[in-house]
C-alpha cells in the first residue's frame, strides 16, 4: 500500500507541475500578444516626460538597441530565455528589479490578503451554517439578504463606504496606508500595523464572503434532506448536535473548495482595495505599473498571480478530498 | 395488557403556502391503525406514495414543523405526544433503514456508531461500538472505513448495529427491501424475523407483499393515507377467496405470480 502509494503521490505532483508550466507558457503568450499590439510606446514610458527632447535618430539607436524591430516571436523567445535565466526585467517605476519589487510588494499584501481571506471563509461558513440550519426563518431571510447585497457592491464602494464611517465619521481607524505617516520605520509597532489593516480587510474580505454564504448554505439545507440526516433525527439527534455531528463536515467540502479557488478574486479585489487604502501592496503596485505603462512589472505580476492562483487551486483539490474522501476516489480513478 | 405500539385513527395534514398567502392543506394521512406486539412482526404494505414512511416518521415524533397530527400514539398503554415520543427515538423506538445513504457519508463508520451509542445513552461509546461492529459479524478495521468503501451487506450489519445501539422495544424497518437480490432479500427477512423473536416489535414498511407473507405474522394494507385492511398471511392464498377486501384481493393478484391480473374496473 505505502510503496504503492507514494510514486502515485509523486506522480501526480510532476503532473500537476507539467500543467502549470503550460498554463504559464499559454499566460505568457497571451500577455505577450497584449502588450506586442497594444498602443504603449515602451521608448516614450522608459524616457518619461523628457521624451519630448528625444531625436529621431536617438530613438531608432534606442529602438534598435533593444530589438524592437526585430520580429514578435523572436522577442518573445528572447524574453522567455530571460524569463527562464530568472530575470525578469527591470521595473522603472520602481527603479528595482521586478522580481525584487513582486516579492516586496506581495510580502505588504500577504497580511492584507490573509486576513480577508480567513475572515470571509470564517465568517461566510458561520453565516451559511446558521442561514442552513434556521432555512426560511428571519435569520435565514437577513443573512441571505446581506449576502446578495454584498455580492452586488463594489469592493471600492464598500471600501469608499467603510472608510467614510470608520475613518471620517468615526476616527476609529486610520484614512491610509500601511504604518503610520511620518513615523520612523523602527518605531512602528505592530499594534500600528494591526490598525492600518483591519478596514482593508474588512473591505476585502467582502468580495469572498457571499459565495462561501450562499454555497454553504445551500450545502447545508442538502444535507439537512439527506437520509442520514433522517436517520439522525430518528437517533434522537436534535438541533445543534445534529448540524455539529452530521452536517458541518458535508457542507465543509463545497466551501473549502471554493475558498481555496476564490484566489484570484481575492487579488482582483486587493487592486482596488488597496488603491482605495492607498496600501502599498502588490494590487496598488500593478495599478501604478499599469497607469505607468511599466510593462515588464506587469507581465511579471501576470505571470506571479498565475502561479498564485494555480497554487490555491491546487491545495483547494487536495483539502477537499481531505474533507470528503469520495472527491479523491475521483480523482485517482480521472488520473488512472 | 396493550399493545406496545397503538397507533388509532392517525391523521397528519400539512399546510403549505404557495405563491403569497394563498393556503394548502395536504393529508397525506387520514386515518391509519396499526398495532404491534412484542416478539410480533408486523407489515405494513401500501404502495409508494400511501404515507407509509409518513406513519414511521410520526411514530418517531420527527414530523417537520408545518404538519398538524391528530389520533393517538399509545406506546406502551400510555398516550404520548410527539415531545415524548422524540425523547424516545433512539431509545425505546428505533427506526432501522437499509440504504448507504442512511449513513453520513464523509464520517468514518465508527464515528456514527460511537454518535449512536451516545445518543442511545450507553456509558461508554467506543466501549460500546467497537462491541456491536464484532456482533454484527464485521472486523474492528470496519471502524476507520467511510460508507462508500462498504459492501451492501456490510452496510446493513452497520445501520442495524447503529439502530439496536438503544435496544429498542419497537424497532421500524423502512423499505428495507427494494433493489436487493433475492438472498440479500432473505438474510434481511431473517434478521427482521429475529429481531422480533428476541422479544420486540416489528413493523416492517414495505410494498413488497411477496417478502412481506414470508415473515410477517399480521399484514396491515394502506391505501391513500388510510389503513383499509389487516389480514394474516396465510390468507394469501390461490386467487385470494379469503381476502375480503377488494383492494386486498387486487393487490394479490396483481403480482406476477398471480397473473398480472389488473382490477377490472381500472
Amino acid at each position: 500500500m505505502l510503496t504503492e502509494g507514494v510514486p502515485a503521490a509523486l506522480r501526480g505532483f510532476a503532473g500537476r507541475l507539467g500543467r502549470l508550466v503550460l498554463l504559464l507558457v499559454a499566460v505568457a503568450v497571451a500577455s505577450f500578444a497584449l502588450m506586442v499590439n497594444s498602443p504603449v510606446d515602451l521608448v516614450a514610458a522608459y524616457v518619461g516626460a523628457d521624451v519630448a527632447s528625444l531625436g529621431p535618430e536617438q530613438r531608432a539607436l534606442i529602438e534598435e538597441r533593444w530589438g524592437l524591430n526585430d520580429p514578435a516571436h523572436e522577442r518573445f523567445l528572447a524574453w522567455l530565455g530571460n524569463l527562464v535565466r530568472g530575470d525578469f526585467g527591470f521595473s522603472a517605476t520602481f527603479n528595482q528589479p521586478v522580481l525584487e519589487v513582486i516579492g516586496d510588494k506581495f510580502l505588504a499584501s500577504l497580511a492584507l490578503m490573509a486576513l480577508a481571506w480567513l475572515l470571509s471563509g470564517v465568517l461566510g461558513f458561520g453565516l451559511g451554517l446558521l442561514a442552513g440550519a434556521r432555512q426560511g426563518r428571519a435569520t435565514d431571510r437577513v443573512i441571505t439578504w446581506w449576502a446578495y447585497t454584498l455580492a452586488s457592491a463594489p469592493t471600492f464602494w464598500v471600501g469608499l463606504l467603510l472608510l467614510y464611517v470608520f475613518a471620517v465619521s468615526l476616527n476609529w481607524a486610520p484614512v491610509c496606508c500601511a504604518v503610520p505617516i511620518g513615523v520612523p520605520a523602527a518605531d512602528v509597532t505592530l499594534l500600528d500595523r494591526l490598525h492600518h489593516l483591519v478596514l482593508p480587510a474588512v473591505t476585502l474580505s467582502v468580495v469572498g464572503i457571499a459565495p462561501v454564504v450562499l454555497h454553504t448554505r445551500q450545502a447545508v439545507i442538502e444535507a439537512l434532506a439527506g437520509d442520514h440526516v433522517a436517520f439522525a433525527r430518528a437517533q434522537g439527534e436534535r438541533g445543534f448536535g445534529l448540524i455539529r455531528h452530521r452536517v458541518v463536515r458535508n457542507a465543509a467540502a463545497p466551501a473549502l473548495l471554493l475558498q481555496f479557488s476564490s484566489l484570484g478574486e481575492l487579488f482582483g479585489g486587493s487592486v482596488l482595495a488597496e488603491q482605495v487604502f492607498s496600501y502599498p501592496g502588490l494590487g496598488a503596485a500593478t495599478t501604478t505599473a499599469a497607469l505607468n505603462q511599466d510593462v515588464p512589472l506587469l507581465l511579471g505580476i501576470a505571470l506571479f498571480t498565475t502561479v498564485l492562483v494555480f497554487t490555491g487551486n491546487a491545495i483547494g483539490d487536495r483539502v477537499h478530498a481531505g474533507v470528503d474522501p469520495r472527491a479523491a476516489l475521483a480523482d485517482a480513478r480521472r488520473s488512472r | 395488557m396493550s399493545a406496545l405500539l397503538a397507533v388509532s385513527s392517525l391523521a397528519v395534514s400539512f399546510h403549505q403556502y404557495e405563491r403569497g398567502l394563498r393556503r394548502r392543506t395536504v393529508v397525506p394521512l387520514s386515518a391509519m391503525d396499526l398495532t404491534a406486539d412484542r416478539g410480533e412482526l408486523v407489515a405494513l404494505v401500501g404502495a409508494s406514495g400511501a404515507g407509509k414512511t409518513l406513519l414511521a416518521h410520526a411514530v418517531l415524533g420527527m414530523l417537520p414543523p408545518n404538519a398538524e397530527e391528530s389520533g393517538d400514539i399509545r406506546v406502551d398503554g400510555e398516550p404520548l405526544d410527539p415531545p415524548a415520543r422524540r425523547a424516545r427515538a433512539g431509545r425505546g423506538i428505533a427506526l432501522l433503514p437499509q440504504s448507504v445513504t442512511f449513513l453520513d457519508p464523509v464520517t468514518p463508520v465508527g464515528r456514527q456508531l460511537r454518535r449512536s451509542a451516545a445518543l442511545a445513552g450507553r456509558p461508554d461509546p467506543r466501549a460500546a461500538a467497537a462491541t456491536a461492529l464484532t456482533d454484527r459479524g464485521l472486523s474492528p478495521e470496519v471502524a476507520g472505513r467511510y460508507p462508500h468503501e462498504l459492501s451492501g451487506g456490510m452496510v446493513r450489519r452497520v445501520l442495524t448495529a447503529m439502530a439496536m445501539m438503544g435496544s429498542p422495544d419497537l424497532v421500524l424497518a423502512d423499505e428495507p427491501t427494494p433493489g436487493l437480490p433475492a438472498e440479500a432479500v432473505r438474510a434481511v427477512l431473517h434478521d427482521l424475523r429475529r429481531i422480533a423473536d428476541d422479544g420486540r416489535a416489528v413493523v416492517l414498511i414495505t410494498h413488497d407483499l411477496p417478502a412481506a407473507l414470508e415473515v410477517a405474522d399480521r399484514v396491515v394494507i394502506c391505501h391513500d393515507g388510510r389503513t383499509i385492511d389487516e389480514v394474516r398471511p396465510a390468507d394469501f392464498t390461490g386467487n385470494g377467496e379469503a381476502l375480503s377486501h377488494p383492494y386486498t384481493r387486487a393487490l394479490w393478484l396483481a403480482l406476477p405470480a398471480n397473473g398480472f391480473h389488473l382490477p377490472e374496473d381500472s
